[in-house]
């Protein structure tokens, strides 16, 4: 039921060309006090989901730094994930019963995997609530054990956080994406932001034939103003504001709107909003509503590199990696003070940010009327993913994570 | 060529972000937060954050004058807060205190302003910092020259900005070598005058080699 992942090697010295060899020295100089001590990552998903894309990129490259990384995977029933989903959804503030039948559950699939996984590296990095109950397997001084926690908990369901602080409070830090989605804990809590890979297909370079290409596949006109969300069909990214907001804008400036998201085939709720979206639209010819594939990372990035203006209208958010990858194609972006996105938009500097339909219209405008200030901001934009907020920043966080636990 | 008796070694650093218990709604808190906060979270908020937005050459200057600025709407207070330049402080006490003479100063004048709630609250982190040596040394200019060239942005940062507090000078490890180690202290002081508010960490070092290169045209 548990698996232990082995992945394909990413070389480090890739990231030369665009960092710089400075930065690739100074993670080697990081490293050296670390190499060939033992780091386990836990999870409970090898594939789909933020957390396996990231795990999937930085395993290897902290092997490239000669440390003994491993990333396990815990196993699970039906039952597990069913309970483990419903705790997500209620440490987001959705309402929740838990019963003590779920609590049960998921204590024996915790206690299973302490059975089963070696849990005996020096360091032992756990994600997400999940296997957050795998931290009584450790005994007393034998090694560092710390929680990531991918999820905003601003406003947990009570019940679900009072249960599970009990297990985080013996860890010896935690770290989340925004100091708002951080508690009040008894442990050290620290900044970790989630990060992009500037070598992934959603985001290395394309040559322009092929943007034409995917542009010419939907019906975009590559002459004209493109504004672009890319989000699934939720309405907690706001859709169907966005075509409110590009109404506004449409009076002043000739635009089209791509809104692109996840196939809602699957998805019954997310089929709902596809259908508010579609009649908002109302057979708008320069509205382009794209039922994309659920993997389709090179059409994301076609799309965003091709906008003019990227948006991500959101009324919550977690940290909205979106804006990242727009940010890392200099692509000026407008986009809601909300979650993790005022991380990565500083107003004003690295994109602007709106609170209503109408600020969105009017920033759009803003933009589409001053070029030289849009292009400015994208290029500070880059700059600051390439800062803060790319997969080689976050390894430099993890090394430093563990020589602070280290030398503590 | 002149060789210094005690190398110059470069180390680099890395910060990671510790999430305090404080946070600010209004000025009035925020100037509570300044009062009560620890230094390593003056230092994240004003040193720390300099370097980690470099690339902002056009009014961005510690993270409280841009939230005072982008979710309290005080223009004039941000732009007070902003001018407070770090390369006048060697100790974060002073620091800290005019920072909340400031803030305070603003609070009783504009008292209606000092309990209005801000759009998004400001959130006090501190900087654990991590140096590690990066195995390279320096005894001569054309040692120094090649190290700085390729050195990182953190590593930079480290030897040009946050080297005041260490160091308690109001000078940068560089210029403090290049005029104890080299006794070149007329090169040490223009290093010194490169302005770190409109340079980005690239462009001052390409001032800093420009600088090097003419010192070493002369000999």
């Amino acid at each position: 039921m548990s698996d232990t992942l082995t992945l394909g090697r990413i070389p480090l010295d890739d990231y030369a060309e665009l960092l710089g060899a400075g930065e690739i020295e100074e993670l080697r100089a990081l490293a050296s006090p670390l190499r060939g001590r033992s780091i386990q990552m836990v999870n409970s998903t090898a594939v789909g989901g933020g957390v396996a894309e990231i795990l999937t990129r930085l395993v290897p490259l902290a092997e490239e730094l000669d440390l003994n990384i491993k990333w396990e995977v815990m196993g699970g029933g039906e039952d597990f994930f069913e309970v483990t989903k419903a705790f997500h959804n209620a440490l987001h503030g959705a309402p929740y019963h838990a019963s003590q039948r779920d609590f049960d559950i998921f204590l024996a699939y915790n206690k299973m995997n302490r059975e089963k996984l070696p849990l005996d590296a020096e360091f032992m990095v756990i994600h997400d609530p999940q296997p957050a109950a795998l931290i009584e397997a450790r005994r007393p001084g034998a090694n560092h054990w710390v929680w990531r926690c991918h999820i905003d908990l601003s406003h947990p369901n009570r019940t679900v956080w009072d249960f599970l602080e009990q297990f985080v409070s013996k860890y010896d830090g935690a770290m989340f994406s925004s100091p708002e989605f951080s508690r009040q804990l008894p442990i050290p809590q620290y900044l970790f932001y989630p990060a992009i890979d500037p070598l992934s297909e959603k985001n290395w370079e394309l040559d322009r034939e092929f943007i034409a290409q995917v542009l010419a596949r939907y019906g975009i006109d590559p002459q004209r103003t493109i504004l672009t969300q890319i989000s699934r069909f939720d309405r907690l990214k706001d859709p169907v504001g966005v075509i409110r907001a590009y109404r506004i804008v449409k009076r002043y400036f000739d635009c089209q709107l791509v809104l692109a998201g996840g196939s809602a085939s699957d998805d019954p709720e997310g089929a709902v909003v596809l259908k508010e979206v579609l009649r908002e639209a109302d057979g708008d010819p320069d509205i382009k509503v794209l039922e994309l594939p659920a993997w389709a990372p090179l059409e994301v990035n076609a799309l965003q590199r091709a906008s003019t203006i990227v948006l991500q209208k959101s009324l919550r958010e977690g940290f909205g990696l979106t804006v990242s990858e727009a940010l890392w194609k200099k692509k000026p972006v407008v986009a809601s003070a909300v979650g993790g996105i005022p991380i990565q938009i500083i107003h004003k500097h690295t994109g602007l940010l709106a609170h209503s339909v109408e600020g969105t219209a009017y920033q759009i405008r803003f933009l589409l009327s001053h070029p030289e200030i849009a292009t400015r901001l994208g290029e500070h934009g880059h700059e600051h993913v390439k800062e803060n907020f790319l997969i080689t920043q976050k390894l430099k966080r993890y090394l430093t994570l563990l020589l602070t636990l280290a030398r503590a | 060529m002149n060789a210094a008796e005690t190398p110059f070694e470069f180390v680099t650093v890395s910060y990671l972000t510790r999430i305090g218990n404080q946070s600010a709604g209004t000025l009035a808190e925020l100037l509570t937060g300044l009062e009560h906060c620890s230094d390593a979270s003056i230092f994240h908020h004003t040193f720390q954050t300099l370097g980690s937005h470099h690339f902002l050459t056009e009014g961005f200057s510690n993270d409280f004058a841009q939230w005072v600025l982008s979710d309290t709407n005080r223009n004039d207070l941000a732009e007070q807060l902003a001018v407070l330049d770090v390369r006048d402080y060697v100790s974060i006490a002073a620091l800290r205190s005019d920072l909340c003479r400031v803030v305070a100063d603003y609070c009783t004048v504009h008292s209606h302003f000092a309990g209005q709630s801000a759009l998004e609250r400001f959130y006090f982190c501190e900087s654990v910092e991590v140096t590690v040596p990066l195995g390279r040394n320096a005894r001569t200019l054309d040692e120094f020259r090649d190290g700085i060239a390729h050195l990182s942005h953190s590593s930079f940062y480290f030897h040009f900005i946050s080297s005041r507090l260490r160091v308690q000078l109001r000078t940068n490890d560089f210029s403090h070598w290049l005029a104890d180690g080299l006794g070149l202290r007329t090169l040490a002081d223009s290093v010194n005058h490169i302005d770190i508010y409109t340079n980005t960490l690239d462009s001052a070092r390409s001032k800093l080699l420009r600088l090097i290169d003419r010192e070493r045209r002369k000999t």
